[in-house]
Order: C-alpha cells, then structure tokens, then sequence
C-alpha cells in the first residue's frame, strides 16, 4: 500500500551544486591546459572522426527470441526458466546470453550466505545435480566492536540477520553451475562478449543489443585488426548487468524509469579469500560486525564465513555505504585495518590471502526500484535492486526477478516465422505486476525502513533502535516509508571540512597494500584501448574534484585505477587513469561528486579473473 | 603438396592470473581459474589464417590434447578461421604427466595421417615455458625447422624463415614438409569475434585418442614437488664501500 513518506529522522546534509561551481552538462570549450584524457567514442563520436573515414561499420546481425545481458544469477534463473517453459510446451525458443567476462562465474563476487527459496522453486533437484551449495550455516554470530572490544548482540530468530537454513556459498561457482544447467537445457552462452549498446526499433522500442568493438587503439583510432561487434536481436531483452549497469543507466534516462522512485543509494562490498590454519577453521560459522573501525555515522560492516569445501577456507570482507561524508575515506584500508581487530585477527594469522576483489552493491531497497519494464526490455536482478540490506542478501530475489520475467515473457513471445522479424520489442507490463505480488515485494516491504533508519543523530545505534523496535516487533508493518538521503554522490563534504584519516601501514601477513591486492583478483584488460573509465569534461577531475574534494577517486576505487599525478613540468596536477587495473566494481560512476565519470564498457573477457568469489 | 597446415593449440591458465600452488605440493591450482589460448599458439592460428586467405595454402587443422575443456580453445581457433579441429582425447589424470614428448610424437602422427604440408606452433607454452615440443615434432618427422619466427614467408616447395635469435635475425631457406614456431613479433592475432565464434559451432570438431596414432603416453618424468619462488628477501643499505666488503666477506662471497 501507498503509506506515507516522511523525511528521515534528521535533515540529510545537501550541497547545492549551484553553490560550488557550475555542474558540467556539457564538454567546455577548449580548455586546452586540460590534457586530453578521454578517447571512447562514446565521448568523441566516429562519424565525426577523420580517422574513421572510410572505415566500414555495417554489423552482422542475428535474431533470436530472447537476449539476456548478463550471465548472472537473475539472468541465468531467466534463461533456466524460460528453456524449462519451452520444453514444457514443446516448443523452441532461442535464448542468447551475452556475458562480458571470459568465463561465466569470473565477474561474480558476493559474499555470500545464499537463502536456497528461489534455488529450491527453479530447480527442486539441485542437490542430485551437484549444486555447490556445500555448507549449511551452523552458528550465527553479530558483535559490535569498539576499537579493542567487542560486545556481542544476540541473534534471535526473528531477526534479518538470522541465518538459519541458509548455506554460505561461492557464488561465482554457483554461478558457473547455472552456466552448465543452462547450457545443458539449449541456451547459448556467450562468454567475452560485452553487450556496449542497447538496439532501438523505428518505434523507439527496444531491438536487442550490440557487442562491443574490437581493435581499436588507445587513442580511439582504428587498428588493423578492428572489427564492428555484432547485433542480437531479440523479442524481448532482459537487461541483468547487475548493481549499476552501464546499458541501465542509460535505460532510465531514455524512457524515464526513474521519475517516480528515490534514487538509488549503494555500498561498496571489498572481499577477500583466505585459507586459514585448520585449528582457526570453524565450518558453517556466520559472523557480522558494525562499529569500528566506521565511526557511527558511516553505515557499513564486514562478514567473515567459514566454508565448508575440504580446504580450510574464509571468506571475509567489508561493507561501506557509499553514503559516507569524508572525502578521506578510504574503503579498502578501512578494510585492512578491520582485520586487525583482536576478535578478527586470529582467525587469519598463519593464514595465506588467496583471492581479492571488490563490487557496489544496492542498498536503497523498495523506495529505489524503478519502473522495471518499457518496450522491448525488462530489468532484472541488482540492475533495479531486489537486495534485502538488512539480511544483506540479494542472490534469492535476483534470481525469482529473472524467473518471473521468464514466466511473463513466454506466453507473450510469437513463433517467428523463417526470415521474419519483429518490427516492435514487446512491453509486458506483466512482470511488474507479478513481482509486486510475489514474496520478493513483501519481504522487501517489511524491512524498507531499516537502512533510511540510519540517518538520525545517533546513526548506526539509532537504527539497531528502530531496526529491534519496528522491524523484530512490528515486522515492518509500520504505516510509514522513510526516504534515503538523496544521491550518493551528493554526499561528500568539501575536503576543507573533514579530517584526514590516519590508516595504519599494512604489515603484509593481515593487512596488504592496495596493488599487491588488484593482482590478486587477476584482473587485466587489453591495454591498446581507450580508457573505459570515460569523462563528460576531461578538466572536471583537476579543477573540481581534487580542488575541493582532494581527488576521492584515489581513495574509493578499490583497484587503484585513478592516480593525481604532477604534471610533466611539475606545475600542477593531472589525473591518471589505469584502466587496465579496473575489477568492474562501479563504485567511480556512483560516488564520482561530479559524476563525471561514465563507466562503459571495455572491449569483452576484460576484467577480473575471480574463481569461486 | 596437400595445402593442409595443421596447428596445435594450448590451453593454459590465463597469464594475468596469480598462480597458487596447491596445498599437496604436486602441482598448481587449476580448478575454476581462468584459462585461455596460449598467446604463442594464438600467433600459429594468425599465421596459418593468413596463409589460407592468401590462398597459399588450402586447409587449416587446428589440433589439442588434452581433457574435455580444450574444446573450448579449438573453437577460439575455428572462429579465427581454421576449417576444422581434432580433439586428441587425454583423461584428466594423464593430462598432468603430457609433456614435450608425448605431444609431439601425437603431432607427427597425426600430420603423417593428415598430410600435412606445415606444422605451425608456438614456441613455447606459458605454463611449461619447455620450448621443445615444435623442435621434437620436426626431429620425430626427420623434417626441417624454423623456429623463433618473425617472418614466414611461404613458396613453392620451400619456406624462407626469418628467425630471433641472440645475436638478431637469421633468415633461413628450408624445405617443406617443415614445422615452423611461432615469436611474439610474426603477427597480431585478430580477435575471435562472436559472428565467427557462431559459425565455429559448425565446424567439426574429431575425437582422437592417442592410442590410435600409436601413441604411449606414459611419462618417464616424474614430478615430485612443486614450490613458490622463494620471497625476495629485503636488501641490507651499506653506508660505505668498506662496509660493502665487510659484508660480502661474511656472506663468503670473496
């Protein structure tokens, strides 16, 4: 039901970008001291680029029913049910799945404690079938800590945070086994491919996708071995890129998704892998933990799982809501120094760090999802944002989301004749309307309040407040919606205002510098390309976020892709940008105060290499 | 001559990642880690690729051994235009003991089958860095070779080889029959695009097994430990030349 909205218990803090200097809407004029940075097409078009004279850009296309963009959980769950539909009715239906990564599984990271409803609703047998779910949660620990104590918080049933009858997993190896029962089932699986551009119909309806280009230098000229990526057309295309999708993005801009949602608001989820001596190891223990080191305004915490898989392994990681206020802040070292907590360190000394990674996740809940389909598409999974923050679980919802599409999409696709296409993408409405009525909707209602809860004077406690009060007493039957605070990327105090963070060197057996960790999580890209981290306005970085914000980009890319560096006649300062470095994570597009940042998408199979994160 | 050139392939673990060593000490970790074509296999592909656009040669056979993923890595190889592939079948377990040998004594079998006219390879995989197989295969056959190449150039009866050696390049006129290695410098590979990647499905893919080229496989290497590279150890400063020599005297280095 409707419920009343009612501003968050304290006015949320807001810069008025008018009063800080002009917002760039478009590209200045000449500014010819600001080096040129940016050479993605999407920024400096072709069809104005002398270089691409001459250069043919016809592409091949193909039509098949149904195209999913991303080989994730929800599309995966879409293109399992949707093959499962088809053998039902004894009928064919084409299902293409594009996947930007070079393996299905190698862009996943989560933490994860993984609720099996919607495994057990898409595929009842997945035991017999060798589903990796390997480690059932036995013990449930939540403490918060202080700088040197902990005070542990009891975790009754009731509470979100209960992980009774879940299994903690790794998802990129779940995701992988969906890979195989989907290919098992028909569906063609596209791994290295990168869908760069949505498809439009005459109509303005949506036609499909198109791959990513290949062979062009880093310089944005055309190389030898350049190459048009190729169309999918499709019926209908389901668009699950997961939290903050590049084609989304646009999506929302193009047919107005989101006029009558809040924002979305995000964290950054840092994880690592370790392998841990045998007598720290504890098989299906959950532990969470808010407090220190954030300070109680800062929402965020970590997660430490003992798996259960022959080795002795840890999965272990932080959260920080990318709502945070000071510029100094830096996501991944407020990680690192989380592992020195004396309830934390133990369980890794001895222990050898094996895989590193990081990626946004939503946290904005029901208040945030926009309209969820438009002619010709539909959105699925983290793309729109089914996350339950307070369980911090997304990976059930994303999955029923990609589900119910498929079950909305069947009956609508028309058998295509030989040489026929469609003129026009279907709108199935549909969808929406069955997700509304599905368990996804009422478990996000009942906790919609716990996250905007945090913003009140006393911050993290004020929440656990109201999260004991409304959410384990009232079920989140409370008549009210509080709102978030508005874009995340708002939020970030001028540098002036705030007090640089003393982080703690990293000692390297707990603790361990941020390159030493990019190399870990095998990410790479094909280093002759243009930067994938494009600018609106190259001179935006220089004179605004490091003059006032002093260059955050430093301090949340949990990859170290973005370096101020003295210019070479030393006399001033000029933003580096190490694509190559880049692990997918978004956090740049979202938190970027100037959002001048535009993540595309680079050439496919770029990207990290996570095995089983 | 046939107009058939036949390639090999390998498929080996991606080389940005960060390889572990597995906690039995007995090899690497190879489980879920991302693989890929060796990039000096992938230069063979080009190599041969161009040949048969050139119309100097008729028929590319991309060939692998090894377990059932390598089909993965023929497919790469179709969709950069070999015609056809052969999956030289080796189970899991017999994989960890295939080296030099055992491949080439596959490779010249299977191109006696074939009739090959060429055998392109790379010089060396990135995970073995061996360097053998291209030099065995050419021994095994008693055919010439050119290895290290940076230029091929293909002509009636023979092939002139621009080789990288220590001392710079040596050009070389060899007969063919011949087995050629592929350097870094002979081409830039072009990328497998999903059109093509479609239409790869097409193509056929053999199943051989070695015991039907009359292949042995069994290894007489065994493997008994694999370690990391020792850690760097930190350098000690030395604020003299004097102390310099005092140290290295310690150490027993002069």
């Amino acid at each position: 039901f409707p419920g009343r909205c009612v501003r968050a218990l304290r006015r949320c803090p807001r810069l008025d970008p008018g009063a800080l200097g002009v917002r760039p809407t478009a590209r200045r004029w000449a500014s010819s001291d600001a080096p040129k940075i940016t050479t993605h097409y999407s920024i400096h078009p072709r069809d104005q680029d002398p270089r691409w004279e001459g250069t043919e850009m016809e592409r091949f296309a193909d039509q098949a029913d149904v195209v999913v963009v991303g080989a994730g959980p929800a599309g995966l769950s879409a293109a399992i049910r949707l093959k499962q539909l088809a053998l039902a009715e004894e009928r064919e239906v084409r299902v293409c799945v594009v996947e930007k990564a070079s393996q299905i599984g190698a862009h996943t990271l989560s933490g994860a404690c993984l609720e099996p409803s919607a495994l057990n609703e898409l595929l009842p047998d997945w035991k017999e079938r060798g589903a990796p779910l390997h480690t059932p949660v036995t013990e449930d620990i939540f403490s918060i800590l202080t700088e040197k104590h902990r005070i542990p918080v009891p975790m009754l049933p009731g509470l979100p945070m209960n992980n009774h009858g879940n299994y903690i997993v790794r998802l990129g190896n779940l995701v992988r086994w969906l890979g195989e029962q989907a290919e098992e089932l028909g569906v063609e699986l596209y791994p290295g491919y990168a869908a760069a551009e949505v498809l439009f119909h005459e109509d303005g309806s949506v036609k499909g996708i198109a791959t990513n280009d290949v062979g062009i230098a880093k310089d944005g000229s055309p190389k030898d071995t350049f190459e048009r990526g190729m169309e999918l057309h499709a019926q209908v295309t389901l668009f699950g890129e997961g939290c903050h999708g590049h084609l989304a993005k646009q999506l929302y801009r193009h047919f107005n998704l989101r006029q009558n949602c809040e924002p979305q608001t995000y964290a950054i989820g840092l994880k690592e892998v370790w392998v841990v001596r045998p007598e720290k190891w504890r098989p299906g223990r959950v532990e969470h933990s808010v407090g220190w080191p954030l300070n109680r305004n800062t929402y965020g915490g970590s997660f430490l799982y003992h798996l259960n898989e022959g080795e002795p392994l840890v999965a272990l990681g932080f959260v920080v809501g990318l709502d945070y206020s000071n510029p100094y802040l830096s996501p991944f070292r407020e990680f690192q120094r989380w592992k020195h907590h004396p309830f934390v360190a133990p369980t890794l000394e001895g222990g050898e760090r094996i895989g590193y990674g990081a990626r946004a996740l939503n946290e904005g809940g029901v208040q945030s999802i926009p309209e969820l389909t438009f002619p010709g598409g539909i959105l699925i999974g983290c793309s729109p944002g089914f996350m339950n923050v307070p369980k911090i679980k997304g990976t059930h919802t994303a999955m029923k989301s990609g589900m119910l599409a498929a079950e909305a999409v069947f009956p609508r696709l028309a058998v295509l004749e030989e040489d026929s296409a469609p003129s026009a993408g279907l709108h199935v409405p549909e969808y929406a309307e069955s997700l509304k009525a599905s368990w996804v909707w009422k478990e996000l209602h009942a906790v919609r309040n716990i996250r905007p809860s945090f913003h009140n004077y006393l911050g993290l406690y004020g929440g656990m407040v109201y999260t004991g009060i409304f959410y384990w007493i009232l079920r989140g039957k409370e008549p009210w919606t509080l709102k978030h605070c508005g874009l995340d990327s708002d939020q970030l105090k001028p540098a002036k205002e705030c007090t640089p963070i003393e982080y703690p060197r990293p000692d390297g057996k707990l603790s361990f510098d941020l390159l030493s960790s990019v190399a870990l999580s095998g990410t790479n890209h094909e280093g002759d390309q243009p930067a994938h981290l494009t600018l609106r306005d190259d001179s935006v970085p220089v004179e605004r976020n490091l003059a006032i914000y002093d260059g955050p980009e430093q301090r949340f890319c949990p990859a170290g892709v973005y370096e101020y560096v003295p210019t070479d006649d030393g006399a001033g300062m000029r933003l580096q940008i190490n694509a190559q470095n880049c692990v997918h994570c978004k956090t740049c597009d979202i938190k970027d105060p100037s959002q001048n940042i535009n993540w595309v998408v680079p050439e496919g199979s770029g990207g990290p290499a996570y095995n089983g994160m | 001559m046939s107009g058939r050139v036949l390639v090999g392939v390998k498929r080996v673990i991606d080389y940005a990642v960060k390889i572990r060593v597995k906690p039995d000490h007995s090899g690497v970790v190879t489980e879920g880690v991302k693989h890929s074509m060796n990039p000096f296999c992938e230069i063979a592909v080009e190599e041969a690729v161009k040949m048969k656009e050139k119309k100097l040669i008729k028929e590319v056979v991309a060939v692998s051994c090894g377990p059932q993923q390598v089909q993965e890595t023929i497919r790469t190889a179709l969709a950069m235009g070999a015609d056809r592939g052969i999956h030289v079948e080796v189970s899991a377990k017999e994989y960890e003991s295939l080296g030099p040998l055992q491949v080439s004594k596959i490779l010249a079998a299977l191109a006696k089958k074939e009739e090959a006219q060429l055998i392109i390879l790379g010089k060396q995989a990135i995970d073995g860095d061996c360097n053998q197989t291209g030099q065995m295969t050419a021994a095994l056959l008693d055919w010439p070779q050119g290895t290290f190449a940076s230029e091929v150039t293909l002509e009636a009866g023979h092939v002139k080889v621009v080789r990288e050696i220590d001392g710079g390049l040596e050009t070389i006129k060899i007969n063919t029959p011949a087995v050629l290695t592929a350097d870094l410098r002979l081409n830039t590979p072009r990328y497998a695009t999903l059109p093509n990647i479609m239409k790869a499905k097409k193509k056929k893919i053999a199943n051989v097994k070695p015991a039907d080229l009359g292949v042995e496989l069994a290894s007489k290497l065994q493997v008994l430990r694999v370690d990391e590279p020792p850690q760097r150890e930190a350098g000690v400063k030395v604020e003299s030349v004097d102390d310099l020599v005092g140290k290295l005297k310690e150490a027993g280095r002069i």
